[in-house]
């Protein structure tokens, strides 16, 4: 079931005009922004199918940028959204790119500052809900139904085993998981989608284990 | 044991088997889903319900769309009905100028609740406060009116679509006038089946319907799409209740949806492509519109 709450159908509470092309289009950008951690200082969108098409008119673009600001769906800043971000020397350009994609609603969103960058693919599928298909690279199936934890980790034997010792410690169940790896013995993804939200203190004891390169949270 | 209904079937199932109502069924199931009690999920509707109020009030005062063209058509409607006599009686008429006035808002980048989507955001409130006037509801009621038409919205979100861009404007505002019908059916005492036959007859009515905005935005034919919508709504919630049936159940009308969407040219799902986007005069505001869009950068 993609859609699980009755708020997904009901809801969300948002500045118009559009939930797939503005409500989750914000939470897009919000989810990229949330996944990179730090200040990005540019961005590079790019815009396919019907987002490509109609972006100015729904203020996909807007959204989008709110979003990468960490506005949520329903925060009145986002209609001037641009304008925020040019003053907070977040350089900002969108590509409208005519290659097709399987949804006819997804955004490549590449943010970065001068020690790191992360590129982002998603998808809105209607009523504001999004899922996330690829994260630097590696494909994934995040519907941000539940808060969920991003591990990047070297693809060594015990890796796996070393994230999910901790979580158990402190009595986190995984719902749903997922892993991807770039090649053999390369750099590899983890994707854990948990009961409740995960402590920071946490977060930094999972970023210390074996094999493990970077950590991300999601939060519902 | 979490009981999840799938389809339409297995909800009024549920309704017959615990006899309850619809609402209640999609309150317990919420409760269970999110683990959250019972106060909770009710108080969350009801801030979604406060925020519809609010969107159909700001409407009624008049509001006017960036682009120019949408707005102060709600505040027409409701002098009129002051005014003179309208044909087609002053609960449909509410329902039109208040389901009007919350797309004007959502036109105008104000605050609305999606639903289900924010394209199709009049109908289910349209439907509601219409209502409201006429049966003097109470507040826990109107919240249940919410459940159940969210109850609807879930089914076809899982099994067909809610989205323009992968179903044309039925999957939207089809179904958001659909889920309003069913949820009008239970608020004025109309047993769960009959919900069901109504979100049938109303979504029937809807098929086919394409998603060509102009210019992109969602403003023409948006707007006076709700005021279908929730008119479509009513008077198919009348049908249910005098005891007409749809020959097609419901959900083989969702499963009907889904595929007419599936097959529906891309130019007719919000890529403002075809229909009236493709119009000498849509094209027209369209270039006028980005014309200046273009100079301001």
């Amino acid at each position: 079931m993609k859609y699980k709450s009755v708020f997904d159908i009901i809801g969300p509470v948002m500045i118009g005009p559009s939930s797939s092309h503005t409500a989750g289009a914000a939470r897009l950008g919000r989810a990229a922004r949330t996944l990179f951690g730090q200040e990005p200082t540019w961005a590079e969108i790019y815009l396919y199918g019907s987002f490509a098409k109609t972006y100015k008119g729904h203020g996909t673009d807007v959204a989008i940028v709110g979003g990468l600001l960490g506005y949520s769906t329903d925060d009145k800043r986002i209609s001037n959204a641009l304008e925020i971000a040019e003053k907070n020397g977040l350089n900002i350009r969108f590509h409208e790119d005519e290659a097709s994609t399987e949804h006819p609603n997804t955004a490549r969103i590449k943010i970065g500052n001068e020690k790191s960058e992360l590129e982002l693919v998603g998808i809105s599928i209607g009523g504001g809900k999004v899922e996330i298909t690829e994260l630097n690279g590696f494909e994934l199936h995040l519907s941000g139904n539940h808060p969920a934890i991003l591990a990047l980790h070297n693809d060594r034997f015990g890796a796996i085993a070393s994230v999910t010792h901790i979580l158990a410690k402190y009595q986190i169940n995984i719902g749903r998981m997922e892993v991807a790896r770039k090649d053999v013995g390369e750099e590899a993804m983890m994707v854990m989608e948990v009961d409740q939200n995960v402590d920071d203190s946490i977060l930094r004891e999972l970023e210390r284990a074996d094999h493990i390169l970077q950590i991300a949270k999601i939060v519902d | 044991m979490v009981t999840i209904f799938r389809n339409v079937a297995e909800l009024i199932n549920i309704t017959d088997k615990r006899n309850t109502s619809i609402s209640e069924v999609m309150i317990q199931q919420e409760m269970d889903i999110s683990e959250k009690s019972r106060e909770k999920v009710i108080e969350q509707m009801e801030n979604n319900l406060s925020v519809m109020e609010k969107a159909v009030e700001d409407g009624l005062k008049g509001v006017k769309s960036r682009s120019g063209l949408t707005g102060g058509d709600a505040v027409l409607l409701q002098k009129y009905m002051k005014e003179q006599n309208p044909l087609s009686g002053h609960l449909l008429l509410d329902a039109v100028s208040k389901a009007v006035a919350t797309n004007e808002v959502n036109a105008a980048m104000g605050t609305i609740c999606a639903t289900p989507t924010a394209g199709s955001a009049g109908c289910v409130p349209g439907a509601l406060f219409a209502v409201k006037e006429k049966i003097n509801p109470t507040r826990e009621q109107m919240v249940r009116f919410l459940f159940t038409a969210g109850a609807f919205g879930y089914v076809v979100a899982n099994n067909a679509s809610i989205s323009g861009a992968a179903g044309g404007c039925q999957a939207e505002v089809g179904s958001a006038a659909a889920m309003a019908s069913a949820a009008v059916v239970e608020i004025v005492g109309g047993t769960p089946q009959q919900s069901a036959e109504a979100f049938a007859i109303t979504l029937k009515n809807m098929l086919g319907l394409v998603c060509d905005p102009v210019a992109g935005l969602v403003e023409v034919p948006c707007v006076k799409r709700n005021a279908a919508g929730a008119s479509n709504a009513i008077v198919s919630a009348d049908m249910a209740l005098a005891g007409i049936t749809s020959r097609i159940p419901c959900d083989e009308v969702i499963g009907a949806m889904f595929r007419i969407g599936r097959t529906m040219p891309t130019t007719l799902k919000e890529t403002a492509e075809g229909g009236l986007a493709a119009t000498p005069t849509g094209r027209a505001l369209t270039s006028k519109i980005y014309g200046i869009h273009v100079e301001k950068e």
